[in-house]
């Protein structure tokens, strides 16, 4: 059974983070909010395992 | 005929009299030097007496040149300006000489924590080890007053190397190369065949030439503190997220002499005069280093950052190095990095060009220097930009990645509070020929030379300030000096078996590689080189 990968696979950090920060440069909160949740459904479908999704889930819902 | 003169915009220029820096405090005062004979011709003059303009001093000296250094104080200013030394750097000085005594004097860490809120256990952790078994270490710590006093001492060994104090460049006639020296004794002409700008972030000669420097300012202020106390602690980069303390970011690192850089990031609306009064400075040590702590102030400002590039480095004869060409936020240690990197990229090619070499390879500095600006820019403004996020929505991503990031390793990566200078590759650079046989290890063109043991020597030092061919076996008929990889642990290293070698160009990088080496294939790709 998969798992969801936490250990690190980006070869460019850096360069992913900034592309997430241009997505919603200059963006209203809504409309960031809007983004953002676009990019969430277009990943948990190019991902496809529902387990691996709602691991992920537990991970962002889990609040400091 | 008409003389075109640039004139600064300071107004000091039509009674010629020099700025005061009365308001600089003085680390080491030397003696003005006195005002010289108009008319007089250097072939190299460098404009500026800092880590830049001594470090140039010193390599072109060293390959033979007469060098004037144009320095406009008469004295080596105080304050907290460079402290983190990369490992290329120290090669650097190592190569003209002086790294052993920056080294011994300097503290070397390895080790970087990444601290949020109150939380005593690091939410990350770096280590910059480098690859072992080299001559100089991954970092080290040392105040720029102390390294400029050592490159000082070290250009006074040199006759041919005339350091003007108390010089200052006011006027420039760019048609005849003609600078206008402004001392406390009156001014006087001086031309050159070139001039070397490492005047630094406010360049007079850039505001002469009437040049771009463009870029952005980071909106937040921090406040940099010296403070000198005595604690056991690790010679480690300690950074924080959300302090306990107050403001949105700290960092602590080490430096000799029990002196510690302290840095507070305090936002953008404050009052900046009152934020460095020592009352609210001590408050916001004592949170960081103890209550109770005891500790002397050496040096507090308030500072803003910025990047910003000029388009070209070199403007016919007059070329930028430093800071006068390129400036960064210090979040990652590039800027005097970063200026070492343009020494280290110009010297032998303007030293070959003095020497008969085609006009076309001082070009070649522009084309390289750039890029490692650019990188450099590039990775400061990132980490600026995670330290100081532009808005809410970026503030957002920003804290998720810090929440994430105590428990997951994935998001580590992502924490961003300076990715540490290390050196700037370009293997699409017209002077590098890239692989045309396959490599499986090694260390590939456009990459600096991995420094490696070479018997009780070390490679980098057998390389030297000249172009080298490195061969396992002896070459009979080779156009540059052959260095022989006679330790297992070098040829290791470099992936090197009976035929192979490796092209090594003045500054220590790699320009080219093959695994059947033979002279032909040398001449072949670098005809010039004969």
């Amino acid at each position: 059974m998969a798992e969801l990968n936490t250990r690190p696979n980006l070869s460019a950090p850096d360069d992913v983070y900034e592309m997430l920060v241009n997505m919603t440069k200059d963006c209203e909160l809504q409309t960031a909010l809007l983004r953002t949740n676009k990019l969430v459904l277009a990943l948990a479908n190019h991902i496809g395992d529902p387990k691996i999704i709602a691991d992920a889930i537990e991970i962002a819902a889990s609040d400091t | 005929m008409l003389k075109t003169f640039f004139k600064s915009g300071k107004g000091t220029t039509s009674n010629r009299r020099r700025s005061s820096f009365e308001n600089i405090p003085v680390y080491k005062q030397f003696e003005a030097s006195s005002k010289r004979r108009s008319g007089a011709h250097s072939p190299i003059v460098i404009v500026g007496g800092g880590p830049t303009g001594l470090t140039l001093a010193l390599d072109l000296g060293m390959r033979g040149h007469d060098v004037v250094v144009l320095n406009q104080f008469d004295f080596i200013p105080h304050g907290s300006k460079a402290i983190c030394f990369s490992k290329r750097t120290l090669d650097v000085w190592n190569r003209i000489g002086v790294a052993r005594r920056i080294v011994e004097k300097g503290v070397v860490w390895d080790v970087g924590k990444v601290f949020r809120g109150d939380n005593a256990e690091p939410l990350y952790q770096f280590d910059l080890l480098a690859v072992k078994d080299q001559e100089m270490p991954g970092f080290i710590n040392l105040q720029q007053y102390l390294v400029e006093e050592i490159l000082i001492d070290q250009v006074a060994s040199y006759p041919n190397i005339d350091v003007r104090w108390g010089h200052q460049v006011v006027e420039f006639a760019r048609d005849s190369s003609t600078l206008t020296v402004a001392t406390d004794q009156g001014a006087y002409t001086l031309s050159a065949d070139w001039v070397l700008s490492c005047d630094g972030s406010k360049s007079v000669m850039r505001d002469l030439m009437g040049l771009d420097f463009d870029g952005r300012v980071f909106e937040d202020n921090f406040l940099i503190a010296d403070v000198r106390f005595k604690q056991t602690r690790p010679s480690e980069r300690w950074f924080w997220f959300d302090p306990p303390w107050g403001g949105a970011s700290a960092l602590l690192h080490k430096q000799p002499d029990d002196v510690w850089r302290l840095d507070f990031q305090l936002g953008w609306d404050i009052d900046r005069d009152a934020a460095v009064r020592p009352e609210n400075v001590e408050p916001l040590v004592r949170g960081m280093i103890g209550e109770d702590a005891d500790f002397e102030q050496v040096w507090y400002s308030i500072y803003t950052f910025q990047c910003r590039r000029m388009h070209r480095f070199i403007h016919d004869n007059v070329i930028f190095l430093g800071d006068a060409a390129h400036l960064v936020s210090p979040f990652g240690a590039r800027g005097c990095n970063g200026a070492i990197a343009d020494v280290d990229n110009l010297s032998w090619k303007l030293d070959a060009v003095l020497k008969g070499a085609d006009h076309a390879l001082i070009e070649t500095y522009n084309d390289e220097a750039t890029i490692v600006a650019d990188e450099n820019i590039l990775n400061s403004t990132r980490s600026t930009d995670f330290m100081t996020p532009k808005s809410d929505v970026s503030e957002a991503l920003r804290n998720a990645v810090l929440d994430l990031a105590e428990r997951h390793e994935f998001a580590r990566p992502f924490v961003n509070s300076g990715r540490l200078s290390s050196p700037v590759r370009y293997p699409e650079s017209a002077l590098i020929r890239a692989d045309e046989d396959e490599w499986t290890n090694g260390v590939a063109p456009g990459d600096p030379a991995i420094d490696a043991p070479m018997g009780e020597r070390w490679l980098l030092s057998k390389l030297g300030s000249e172009w080298k061919l490195v061969t396992t076996n002896p070459v009979h008929g080779s156009p540059v000096p052959t260095v022989i990889l006679d330790d297992e642990r070098a040829r290791q290293r470099y992936g090197m078996n009976a035929e192979s070698a490796y092209l090594i160009r003045p500054d220590q990088y790699v320009a080219a590689r093959w695994q059947n080496f033979t002279i032909d294939k040398l001449r072949a790709s670098f005809p010039w080189l004969s």
